[in-house]
């Protein structure tokens, strides 16, 4: 039966499309979730490796500073994205359990915490000379190193608060639930699995780009050499390349797997999932999934890798930069499509 | 047209005010603002609306200076308490930024819309200096007025003391004029405003066009919803399913035009079944052998074949309406100026209501009473020497009231003498008269133009002098005396303080008036004086009024049961179902259908009516109430608009059968509608360069109207009867 | 106590009243509502159907536009009242994003603002300003708690619906039908 639906309401910034979230969000959920990736990997190899003294392990010294970084952005935009921005102190004097950006407003400074924490302990063989200068950071990085209980601790809690935050980034969309786009369970893995990938592809990029320079330029003319002394850092160990070119691989098909699933998931749920989920099969926004998450950002990485791993192909940052496109477009097109589906506005119950 | 078209009106608002330094305006405007927001804490002035002239009574609400709200006056009979939207949102009025805030005078050609800022005694001097002009060359009668609403009282005032009867509202010729002859020509009555509906009381309810909760005549719209509310049959004639068909329990799809042809099988079925009320019409009716026999061909199967709708739905509808009678209403409409033929359509309305016995019956049209409130012993006025130039020897017979489109045509012709001065009060002529072509050839044939106006309206944009007139929330007003089922009065009092140099009309029609040497005709000093010496020698208290807002009078019989002589002021003394004098004017006596003209294959022909949320083309320009609707939509049916490859949402351009294109305008595709016709609402499409925040949202339906039909009963000016293409603009 | 609204779709002609009336009341920044209407058309000329509806927030028994707020600006009133303290907002918009019917939207100021049902009216003894202007009488509010009020003998004895009511959230604005 033919339908007509009109309403008089015309709110900016809600109708005809909700347009609550702008660009800010997307940017922020992409920084976030690599910064979660480095501390889970940075966690993870500590756990593993439990040095008992700094080490050159890229996962904790380029790791932690480039997750410092992201993590600032991500506050920035964040912190740009309100609209009432002088109340943000509102967030500190209360907690909700059921409201994740609550959750996310402690995770996020905690988390902080955790990279500078490791960035610090390995500050000796990152920025030495910036070790020499604030010898109170030497310092801490000594207690941290004095015994192996405080370096699998500094483990854990990056291993655990990385991944509690690589998960809140999709959480935060999926308990949403008047999107009906976001409403599955399998947004916080994706979301985590995608930063993992983005963060191992970083990681691998830098040793990449190491290894590059020695082989390729004169010895102190590149950037790489400049910033190398500049900071007086130890040159990264490239020992993990390979386990992180697994993990790319491992991480990339791990996520078309969840993709997959959440396609499944979301096509046999109720109508109303499975109108919001053609949104990422026709119409505009499908075309940016498909071609920039799926090909670009995940088949075409992963087979790179693979060819890599065969040594079919020499090892080059272009896989890296592919992934980061894929996760950036991930959240993009998530972020904006999820606003624009809705659960039938007015037709119900007449 | 296109002069019109292409129109620009001097920015009368901030604009203007600035660029010509007009400093003693805005140090005055600023001073006023600084008083106002120096008072602190929450007031109420009871008053009474003047967004549409249903004038309910009202309270305003003022905080900190400022109006806040206003709300309905619970004691006034009309509101119960509730305004509609339009009264609701009235208060936008006064920070509608289009408002003119100085007098204007033209300074070149007209139509160029240059113009100086004066002051008012500069402005009343340029008037009286013209009018003395043209009383020298021409007589006094040769100046002219049109107003609409109690608004324009003072003026009327004013030139008769000049020595003009000549005025006119659109809200004859153009509204409801037919159907108030087709009453008064049936039961010797017309209806007024408001109409005696008994719509509180009726167990059916008809409505033919007529689109209740769509036109928000306040106390129609309440006693139509408690009637829905108990559930009383509603049936809807409409070529569009209005807001009042969904509603119904019968709607009928009917072929635009052929509405009459509707009525006579309606009629035929209750006469030929013998379903009407024959003791009373055999008691009161006048002729009913000869209206037998006039409509005995006129069958459900005949009307069915003109009228588009199935014979089975005429006839049950029929015997329904008998059903319930005499507590069945078949509602005259407001807004009946559709074919050239209404006043003989409004006619068959009332003779369907004698058949029902409707017509002083409770549930059908009571007999209303007014509160008896002397006249202000004015001295006489001077006699005119020529008869009213609107209507010269009485072409259109039956004409109750002045015609405005007489008075234009005889400005613009000079015949049966020139008009020279025109006087326009609250009423925007360009979008109220149809074919704006004659309004401005008419205009250029003035001396004298004078605009009263609160916002730079595309009238106003014409006048050689603009007037700007406080809003009704700031000034003080004629007594409302309404004719209702219990007498009343209502008075209007300033809520604030006018922003600018902004004037009540009373204060301007008074100091024209001395300004003429007519000061003997204003006794009074203020206003005021004025209302308490009525309210006062009525043995009513003025210091009770001015608290109330409303004073209630005594209710008297509203029916012929309870005591209502049932007299009639027709020539027979009863309900003619026959009509002699129309017989003897050369009419038909009984209303007679004939087709009318349809329209070039594949054009749809242009209806239109109200939105909720404006009144005709006043409203735009309130800030509150242009926000509910900015500009309107051309409804479409929606196959239709299918098969034209259109979708809601998408721009048009109508083109009418003269070739006149429109503003654009957004599609409404909708199964709400015939195929065979478009609708759109009216008041939008305007251009004047004095409503910024108007012009140019939607498009204008009287821009279409290039075609009219007169009633050769009383003059009336059909616009229905426009047919118009559409240019898709994407 | 539970406050409801119950809006009358047979009554109600689409005037928009409720939504200047709230609009002064409230003093709602130009361009923005806090309610509105919609109007529901099915079926195929002339055999058509048409709900005209009044709406708003739907003040729902489990909102999740409360559940999802980080500082608890958005809360809910002894009543039933949801509403945002707006010196708690910090303009996160998760709110706007949690709620199926899109009732909330940012003020200029930066806050989130919706329908309050009027409790500053409440708390006087009158009627949502919405609900006190309706010409045609089809909006009524009182406590659903109560099963004595207008507005349970109403839902006791009329059909009606909710606005989405698979949403889950249990709103509190009921249509009669």
């Amino acid at each position: 039966m033919p339908l007509e639906f009109t309403t008089t309401r015309d709110n900016p910034g809600i109708d005809p499309v909700l347009n609550a979230w702008l660009v800010a969000v997307p940017i922020d959920l992409f920084v976030v979730a690599i910064a979660a990736g480095l501390m889970v990997l940075a966690g993870l190899h500590l756990l593993i490796v439990r040095p008992t003294k700094p080490q050159p392990m890229a996962t904790c010294t380029v790791g932690p500073m480039l997750g410092v970084i992201l993590l600032s952005v991500g506050l920035t935009a964040l912190f740009l994205k309100l609209s009432h921005k002088l109340y943000v102190w509102q967030l500190y004097l209360t907690f909700e359990p059921t409201a994740p950006i609550s959750w996310g407003s402690y995770l996020m400074p905690l988390s902080y915490g955790a990279l500078l924490l490791n960035l610090v302990a390995h500050l000796p063989v990152t920025l030495p000379q910036l070790a020499e200068r604030i010898p109170v950071l030497a310092r801490i990085s000594g207690v941290i190193f004095a015994r192996p209980s405080r370096v699998i601790a500094l483990g854990a809690v990056n291993l655990g608060l990385g991944f509690s935050l690589g998960i809140y980034t999709g959480v935060m969309l999926s308990t949403l639930h008047a999107r009906p786009l976001w409403n599955s369970p399998l947004l916080g893995p994706i979301f985590l699995i995608s930063g993992l990938a983005a963060a191992a592809a970083v990681l691998h990029a830098v040793l990449v780009a190491v290894a590059r320079n020695e082989r390729r330029t004169a010895k102190g003319k590149s950037w790489i050499d400049r910033l190398a002394r500049w900071t007086g850092g130890s040159k990264p160990d490239a020992a993990i390349a390979p386990m992180l070119r697994w993990g790319i691989v491992a991480f990339l098909t791990l996520q078309l797997v969840v993709i997959g699933l959440y396609f499944v998931g979301m096509l046999s749920a109720p109508d109303v999932s499975q109108r919001a989920v053609t949104l990422l099969l026709a119409g505009p926004q499908a075309l940016l999934f498909w071609v920039l998450v799926v090909g670009v950002g995940t088949v075409a990485p992963l087979a790179m890798q693979l060819l890599e791993i065969g040594q079919k192909i020499r090892a080059t940052i272009i896989p890296a930069l592919l992934v980061l496109i894929g996760a950036f477009a991930l959240r993009y097109v998530l972020v904006f499509a999820g606003q624009e589906s809705h659960w039938t506005r007015g037709i119900a119950g007449f | 047209m296109h002069a019109l078209s292409r129109r620009r009106f001097l920015k009368i608002s901030a604009g203007s005010v600035a660029a010509l330094g007009a400093s003693g305006v805005i140090a005055s405007g600023f001073a006023r603002r600084a008083s106002q927001a120096a008072e602190k804490g929450t007031r109420t002035v009871p008053t009474y609306c003047n967004v549409c002239f249903w004038k309910c009574g009202a309270i305003a609400t003022v905080r900190d200076g400022k109006i806040w709200k206003i709300e309905g006056n619970p004691l006034d009979p009309l509101s119960n308490g509730r305004l509609c939207p339009r009264g609701t949102g009235g208060i936008g009025a006064n920070y509608d930024p289009d408002r003119l805030r100085t007098p204007l005078i033209r300074v070149s050609a007209r139509g160029k819309e240059q113009w100086k800022e004066v002051t008012w005694d500069e402005a009343f001097d340029y008037i009286a200096e013209r009018m003395g002009k043209i009383k020298e060359e021409h007589g006094p009668e040769s100046v002219a007025l049109f107003s609409h609403g109690i608004g324009g009282t003072f003026f009327k005032h004013t030139l008769r003391a000049y020595g003009s009867a000549n005025g006119a509202a659109p809200s004859f010729a153009q509204c409801r004029g037919p159907r108030d002859t087709g009453f008064e020509l049936t039961f010797g009555t017309g209806l007024g405003s408001p109409e005696p509906t008994d719509i509180e009381n009726a167990r059916c309810i008809v409505l033919i066009g007529c689109h209740l909760g769509e036109n928000m005549h306040n106390t129609q719209v309440q006693e139509f919803a408690a009637a829905v509310q108990r559930k009383a049959t509603v049936i809807v004639a409409d070529p569009r399913f209005s807001v009042a068909a969904s509603k119904a329990k019968h709607y009928l799809p009917v072929k635009p035009g052929t509405d009459l042809a509707l009525l006579l099988g309606w009629m035929n079925v209750l006469v030929t079944e013998k379903l009407y009320d024959v003791d009373y019409v055999t008691e009161h009716g006048h002729g009913f052998d000869e209206f037998c026999e006039a409509i005995a061909t006129c069958t459900p199967e005949w009307a069915a074949a003109e009228t588009g709708l199935n014979v089975e739905s005429i006839r049950e509808t029929a015997r329904e309406m008998a059903r319930h009678r005499p507590a069945t209403l078949v509602h005259p409409g407001r807004r009946v100026n559709w074919y050239g033929d209404d006043a003989q359509r409004s006619r068959a309305i009332a003779l369907l209501n004698a058949l029902l016995g409707s017509w002083g019956r409770k549930g059908g049209f009571y007999t209303p009473s007014m509160m008896p409130i002397p006249d202000y012993p004015y001295p006489p006025y001077p006699e005119t020497k020529r008869p009213k130039v609107d209507n010269p020897d009485k072409r259109y017979p039956f004409a109750g009231d002045s015609i405005t489109t007489g008075i234009r045509e005889a400005t613009i012709t000079g015949k049966p003498y020139p008009i020279k001065g025109w006087f326009v009060y609250a009423t925007n002529l360009i979008q109220a008269l149809p074919n704006q072509e004659e309004t401005i050839r008419a205009i250029q044939n003035l001396d004298l133009m004078v605009v009263i106006d609160v916002a730079g309206s595309e009238i106003a944009g014409w006048a050689d002098v603009v007037l700007p007139e406080a809003t009704y929330l700031e000034r003080f007003e004629e007594l409302h005396i309404g004719p209702f089922k219990q007498p009343f009065v209502g008075i209007r009092q300033p809520v604030v303080e006018p922003p600018h140099d902004q004037k009540p009309n009373w204060w301007i029609a008074k100091r024209l008036a001395e300004k003429l040497g007519l000061g003997a005709y204003y006794p009074w000093e203020d206003v005021e004086d004025y209302l308490k010496w009525r309210v006062e020698d009525a043995g009513l208290s003025y210091a009770e009024l001015k608290e109330k807002g409303i004073l209630l009078g005594e209710k008297e019989p509203l029916y012929f049961a309870d005591g209502v002589p049932a007299e009639f002021d027709t020539p027979s003394g009863k309900i003619e179902f026959y009509s002699e004098q129309l017989a003897e004017a050369g009419f038909d006596p009984v209303p007679r259908y004939t087709p009318h003209e349809e329209g070039p294959p594949g054009s749809f022909r242009l209806l239109f009516g109200r939105a909720p949320v404006h009144t005709f083309a006043t409203t735009q320009t309130n800030p509150l109430l242009s926000e509910m609707m900015k500009e309107n939509e051309l409804w479409l049916n929606a196959a239709v608009a299918r098969r034209l490859k259109l979708k809601s949402g998408d721009r048009v351009r109508l083109r009418n059968q003269d070739g006149i294109t429109s503003h654009s305008i957004k599609v409404k595709a909708t199964n709400r509608i015939r195929t065979d016709c478009v609708y759109m609402v009216h008041g939008f499409g305007q251009t004047a360069k004095g409503l910024p925040s108007a012009a140019g949202n939607g498009a204008s339906t009287s821009q279409m109207v290039t075609r009219y039909k007169v009633d050769p009963l009383m003059g009336g000016t059909a616009v229905n009867v426009n047919f118009v293409t559409l240019e898709s603009e994407s | 106590m539970r406050y409801a609204m119950v809006i009358d779709t047979r009554l109600c002609v689409g005037c928009m009243n409720c939504v200047v009336a709230c609009k002064t009341e409230n003093n709602v920044p130009d361009g923005f509502c806090r309610d509105w209407i919609t109007e529901t058309v099915r079926g195929e000329f002339p055999d058509v159907r048409l709900e005209i509806r009044s709406e708003r927030c739907n003040h729902c028994d489990n909102p999740p536009c409360v559940s999802c707020c980080p500082t608890g600006a958005s809360h809910v009133r002894e009543g039933g009242f949801v509403m945002v303290e707006k010196n708690k907002c910090i303009g996160c918009k998760a709110c706007l994003l949690a709620c199926p019917y899109d009732a909330r939207f940012t003020h200029p100021d930066g806050y989130v603002s919706k329908c309050t049902f009027c409790i500053h009216r409440i708390a006087e003894g009158l009627d949502p300003a919405c609900v006190s202007v309706c010409p045609t009488h089809c909006m009524f509010f009182g406590d659903v708690d109560d099963p004595a009020s207008g507005v349970s003998k109403l839902l006791t004895t009329r059909q009606h619906h909710t606005l989405l009511p698979e949403a889950g959230c249990r709103p509190h604005v009921f249509f009669l039908t």
